[in-house]
């Protein structure tokens, strides 16, 4: 009996024969963390999802969750996981309540006990007041939440949570995030969820993964991955026309110097301390420093570092797109 | 390990979930619920009524019995009769085409997935598609049955109520049959475009092309065979038998319920299958 929650050996998922979206992927999820997949669109984040939650076939490799097979024991998966989709599927004709019941029936859940769940799922996620009300009426959050609370009915040991708030404000946002933190707190569940912001891999995940192009770059709490750079990194740019990436590797405590766009990025320990120690180093050279930022690491540092590009938008197929115009589209209601 | 959670799915109650789940999208919006009760009232006026074969045949031609006349073609004298039986079969064709319109919807909306992602079994998925689209096409048929006793339908000599369990019992199996044939068409496809395409494409030919408006014995040669596998013929015969015809052909009766039967059940046993086999990617 381990400790892990998810397990994943070599998960690989080839559509069309050729186009590996998810290409050998091995990771863990442990008992009671949150595991954040982060990574841009169309790097294989929801793909994964989809094979753990067991709607997607993986081409090869295997996977368990809470011990049981995604392939051959996929039916045993599915009574023990919940799963909040990116997309806001809750059927618009129905109440809120009348879409958690029919989440119950299909979880076979009796509805003396669905009520009961339904009242305190209502409570947690604030829509006891609208739970009567059909869900045209609602805005982008009350329809996340309510995605949320359906996704709780089975009260799941691992919730599956792709894009939890795409598409929505700020403020919805971080109300969001602390609902799935007080799930992990308060229900003690394992929570894995995909995303392409930064901030909020940051904000809410004990451990995450970056993938791209299907493979997991790194795996790590944020803390740690943000130590691994390093330092903090200094970007800076010069007045003339020349290539001073070694004069700049010459001073004290710098680690490393990249020339991206005309701009040096420069990864240093004591950003505060080297940073006018460059600006010197260069003045004695007879270059002018025309610009100079210090940013101590955030994951997107993290991030650039690993896939060596900012979370791009990528081509995707043509029902993603749609879905997820979709999804924004109906947030902003 | 874990345990695991203490209720199991029962097929039935995420059948009759989701099936109901699709049923309260008309029920419940009073205004669809409305036009699906109007549909049938224009469509036998327009086709019923205004196109009345009956006054093709003069009635002042001495010697020539028109009612003689229709009965020997059409069974039964009253072509408004005939006709709006006919309605009764276009009408579950065009009910039961949309149920595959419902999965791509499903599809898109990401809803399909989640429910695939539920301990529910996928037969039920699609099943619960087939038996919706069936109960609102039977329920439109017991309207056209009501509509067009008001508006002049003369039942058969022996019509009792039992005779009406069988209409219901064959269109049953007819719309079961039908919509299972339209989700197994559309089970893969993402596009609204697909769906659309197919039925614009088999609808109106299929409807042609059976003895919903005249009786196949005065089609073209050709165009018999296609009109004698054409499952809506035979429910249309069988409803014709119970209903408005003053004598029941046992055999033809039986023959009628047996090939929409074994059309039923091949249709949506294939439809089942597909949904196994595709709707886990």
């Amino acid at each position: 009996m381990s400790d892990d929650v998810i397990k994943t050996e070599g998960l690989t998922k080839i559509f069309n024969k050729h186009l590996a979206a998810v290409d050998h992927v091995n990771f863990e999820v442990r008992n009671g963390e949150i595991f954040g997949f982060l990574g841009p669109n169309g790097a294989g984040k929801t793909t994964t999802i989809n094979m753990l939650i067991t709607i997607l076939r993986p081409t090869a490799g295997k996977a368990t969750v809470l011990g049981r097979d995604i392939v051959k024991e996929d039916s045993e998966v599915r009574s023990v996981i919940g799963v909040v989709p990116q997309e806001y599927t809750a059927d618009e004709d129905l109440t809120g309540l009348e879409n958690i019941f029919l989440c119950a029936d299909m979880y076979g859940i009796p509805r003396k006990v669905a009520k009961e769940r339904a009242e305190e799922l209502l409570k947690l996620v604030e829509l006891t007041d609208f739970g009567n009300k059909k869900v045209q009426t609602y805005s982008g959050g009350m329809r996340r939440r309510l995605e949320l609370a359906c996704g709780l009915i089975n009260r799941p040991k691992v919730l599956f949570l792709d894009e939890p708030t795409l598409g929505l404000d700020v403020q919805t946002r971080t109300a969001t995030w602390s609902y799935i933190r007080r799930l992990k707190q308060e229900y003690g569940m394992t929570l894995f969820m995909t995303t392409h912001y930064l901030e909020e891999a940051d904000a809410l995940c004990d451990r995450v993964a970056i993938i791209d192009h299907g493979k997991i770059v790194v795996i790590g709490s944020p803390e740690e991955l943000k130590r691994s750079l390093g330092g903090d990194v200094i970007t800076l740019g010069i007045k003339e026309d020349a290539d001073v990436s070694e004069i700049i590797r010459g001073a004290k405590h710098v680690k490393d110097v990249k020339k991206e766009n005309g701009a040096y990025r420069i990864k240093a320990e004591f950003g505060e301390i080297t940073a006018p120690s460059i600006i010197e180093v260069l003045r004695q050279k007879g270059y002018t420093v025309t610009r100079l930022s210090l940013t101590e690491p955030t994951l997107n540092e993290v991030y650039l570092e690993y896939t060596g590009k900012s979370l791009r938008d990528s081509e995707e197929s043509r029902e993603n797109v749609m879905i997820q115009r979709m999804t924004v589209r109906r947030a902003r209601q | 390990m874990t345990e695991v959670s203490s209720y199991s799915p029962s097929r039935l109650r995420g059948l009759w979930a989701l099936t109901n789940r699709e049923l309260k999208k008309w029920y419940k919006a009073p205004l669809i619920f409305f036009l699906s009760i109007i549909q049938p009232i224009i469509w036998m006026g327009l086709l019923g009524k205004a196109m009345n074969l009956s006054a093709l045949v003069p009635a002042n031609i001495p010697g020539l019995d028109v009612g003689a006349v229709m009965k020997a073609s059409l069974g039964t004298s009253d072509y408004f009769s005939f006709m709006a039986v006919g309605m009764i079969g276009m009408t579950a064709l065009f009910t039961t085409m949309f149920s595959g319109m419902s999965v791509v919807w499903d599809r898109r909306l990401g809803f399909l997935n989640k429910v695939l992602s539920t301990p529910v079994s996928r037969g039920v998925i699609i099943f619960s598609k087939v038996l919706s689209a069936t109960l609102r096409s039977m329920f439109q048929a017991g309207i056209i049955i009501v509509i067009a006793f008001a508006f002049g339908l003369q039942f058969g000599a022996g019509f009792s109520l039992l005779n009406l369990l069988g209409v219901f019992g064959i269109l049953f199996l007819l719309c079961v049959g039908l919509s299972s044939a339209f989700i197994a068409i559309t089970i893969r496809s993402t596009r609204m475009e697909t769906p659309m395409a197919v039925m614009n494409l088999i609808s109106l030919p299929m409807m042609f092309a059976s003895n919903a408006m005249v009786p196949s014995k005065l089609m073209p040669d050709w165009l018999q065979p296609v009109v004698h596998v054409n499952p809506l013929s035979y429910a249309n015969d069988a409803v014709r038998q119970l209903l408005i015809f003053d004598a029941i052909d046992y055999t033809q009766l039986a023959m009628d319920f047996a090939y929409v039967g074994i059309f039923a059940v091949i249709v949506a046993s294939i439809g089942i299958i597909l949904s196994w086999r595709f709707l886990r990617k």
